[in-house]
């Protein structure tokens, strides 16, 4: 029989224990350890973007996945199962499907014809000024709003699990992962990446088990005893899939907003050549699956066991679920493991954010525009860097400026611009041969302000943030919207305004763009 | 790959090409038709699965709800299922890359001058 929560349970969390604070020390000692040894080979400007493209493809698989498996989706999705059930899922196979779209229609042509980042693609026939300014644009807006949205909700899940203030929280990862990324570069987030991807994985998978253990290793006990607790409509699907419009943008965004995050992308110059970029997205794929395969299972395991009630009690969001669930079923030292986990999981994808953003203006604006290529390795690094101190320092002042707000759409923000801006003028740029300057400048800045401007007006932001009565855009997700129009504008615009040059360079890229020859 | 004449054969496997005439064989085309080809395929199959099954729950939410056990739902299964299915799609296209893709790519490489 499987045993209920019949009263509430005592939960250590939201105080330091000596076993989360012990397991966090530990990761931190140990990722700054490698961020040490990785310093040491980190002098060129090859080794602070893309380690050298030392890493091979089962390393990048697991810094992919790493990057991609956020605190909000191990806590957020296990929450939503626990407090919403099915629709839990919905949202965790989502955040899946992005991966086959990337390895289909970009990752190889990425690697082959890019060097640092996937403004480099954009803009390779292009004229660069312009092209590498508004790719700059979109990226840094993508990185911006997710940085917002991984920094506040950080702040907020240090605070319940360690009981330390918001803002002395912040400070704490702005400064640990600006260690990783000035000193470490690319070679040390990888490793980060690397490892709190490995551990994310060992400690769900333990999770896992034991939830399962409680319940003769049988799901469909598990799911008798959610629907026992709190209906048969925990089984089914809910009020997430209300509309097919809102479905199917919702859909896109999630698929098509992987192509076009930075931090993800640039990850792929990382590796030596596009056979390997094209294994890495193998490997990070399928642990990507089996971590959204597994999640549910926790998230049906912390209602059964856990209760809603407890949940909801500790933060209304349902993010404690899964670390609540540690504690029931292996006591305190789990729940240290699990939430020293969680804050490992911030600093890498943080660390990996700031990298992006930074690479952004460091690689795409300076050493490409400002300095029209001929910056020295020497100047590339050292600007790089103080880059990346600006952007870290941005990152931790406007977490600590959005405290308490409701960020959650700027995710959705964040992925929606991706898929509006970034996305669209990529692949334009590596499969027509028509595309201009006129049309990629076009294209981007339409994806990123309509996705901007729409969301502003939608149900989240309008009516939720600002309290009016009515959106003005009724749809929650406007990805389907922006995203189709940057690439109407984006094809109508290179047939007004065409590129000579450009097109009569795309049968020569070809060589590069499929056989990879002259690829950094 | 079947060859038109002998001495269009000859032009085609013969060594030492520029890039220019390598972009313009027939072989790097079809090459890359193939490569479009097989994305768009395996593309259409992501989007039938998922989409299906985003548009199968907005419009028959009965269907999914259906029990198959003594609670689990029809929906449970059906959910792991496009996650199983996205994956095999990848493995798919390395599969087809490694054996089929990979090799073309060495000797049309191997073609073009030193």
């Amino acid at each position: 029989m499987p045993p209920a929560a019949t009263q509430a349970m005592q939960t250590s969390l939201g105080s330091p224990s000596a076993a989360s604070i012990g397991f966090f020390f530990l990761i931190v000692l140990v990722t700054l350890v490698i961020t040490y040894w990785a310093a040491k080979k980190t002098k060129s400007s090859s080794e602070f973007y893309a380690a050298g493209r030392s890493v091979s493809a089962l390393q990048n698989g697991f810094a992919l996945a790493g990057d991609y498996m956020s605190a909000a989706s191990f806590l957020g999705i296990s929450g939503m199962v626990a407090l919403k059930g099915y629709d839990g899922m919905i949202y965790a196979t989502g955040w899946l499907v992005g991966w086959p779209a990337l390895m289909f229609l970009v990752a190889e042509p990425l690697r082959n014809i890019g060097k640092y980042t996937f403004a480099d693609v954009v803009a390779f026939r292009l004229r660069q000024g312009p092209v590498r300014i508004a790719s700059a644009v979109g990226g840094i807006l993508t990185v911006l709003f997710y940085t917002i949205a991984q920094m506040v909700g950080s702040g907020a899940l240090i605070k319940l699990m360690f009981g330390i203030p918001y803002e002395l929280a912040e400070i704490i990862v702005g400064v640990v992962m600006l260690m990783y990324v000035l000193f470490g570069g690319m070679i040390a987030t990888t490793w980060v990446q690397i490892i709190k991807a490995g551990l994310l994985l060992i400690g769900v998978t333990v999770l896992t088990v034991l939830v399962l253990g409680n319940f003769g290793f049988s799901p469909g006990d598990l799911y008798a005893a959610v629907a026992t607790k709190y209906g048969q409509a925990a089984l089914e699907p809910g009020a997430l899939v209300t509309s097919p419009v809102e479905a199917v943008s919702l859909g896109a965004a999630l698929m098509f907003g992987l192509l076009g995050l930075p931090h993800i992308l640039m990850r792929f110059y990382t590796v030596p050549d596009a056979k390997a970029a094209r294994k890495s997205v193998l490997y990070a794929t399928g642990l990507i699956g089996y971590f959204y395969v597994i999640i549910p299972i926790v998230g049906f395991g912390a209602a059964a066991l856990v209760g809603r009630e407890m949940i909801t009690k500790i933060d209304k969001g349902g993010n404690m679920a899964a670390p609540l669930l540690a504690e029931f079923v292996a006591g305190t030292p789990f729940l240290g493991f699990i939430a020293a986990v969680a804050f490992a999981t911030i600093l890498a994808v943080v660390a990996g954010l700031t990298l992006a953003g930074a690479s952004a203006y460091s690689h795409d604006i300076y050493a490409s525009v400002l300095k029209g290529g001929k910056a020295t390795e020497e100047e590339q690094v050292k600007v790089a860097k103080r880059t990346t101190v600006v952007f870290g320092i941005l990152a931790v002042a406007l977490g600590i400026a959005f405290k308490g707000q409701n960020v959650a759409f700027m995710v959705g923000l964040a992925f929606s611009i991706a898929a509006s801006a970034n996305f669209p003028s990529l692949l334009m740029s590596v499969v027509w041969k028509k595309f201009s300057t006129a049309g990629a400048v076009a294209s981007i800045i339409t994806g990123a302000f309509l996705s901007i401007g729409m969301i502003i007006l939608s149900p989240t932001v309008w009516v939720e943030i600002f309290g009016n009565a009515h959106a003005i855009v009724g749809l929650k997700n406007p990805c389907i919207v922006s995203m189709s129009a940057a690439f109407a504008v984006g094809i109508v615009a290179s047939l007004l305004v065409p590129d000579q040059r450009a097109q009569e360079m795309f049968e020569d890229e070809k060589l590069r763009t499929y056989l990879g020859v002259g690829a950094e | 790959m079947t060859r038109i004449g002998t001495t269009v054969a000859k032009s085609e496997s013969r060594a030492h090409k520029s890039a220019h005439e390598v972009i313009e064989s027939e072989d790097f085309k079809a090459l890359v038709r193939k490569r479009w080809t097989v994305s768009a395929l395996l593309l259409a199959a992501l989007f039938i699965t998922y989409y299906g099954y985003i548009l199968l729950i907005a419009g028959n939410k009965a269907l999914m709800a259906t029990k198959i056990g003594a609670v689990t739902t029809l929906a449970i299964p059906v959910g792991v299922a496009v996650i199983l299915v996205a994956f095999v799609l990848t493995a798919v296209y390395v599969a087809w890359a490694n054996s089929s893709y990979d090799p073309e790519v060495d000797r049309l490489k191997k073609q073009l001058k030193q």
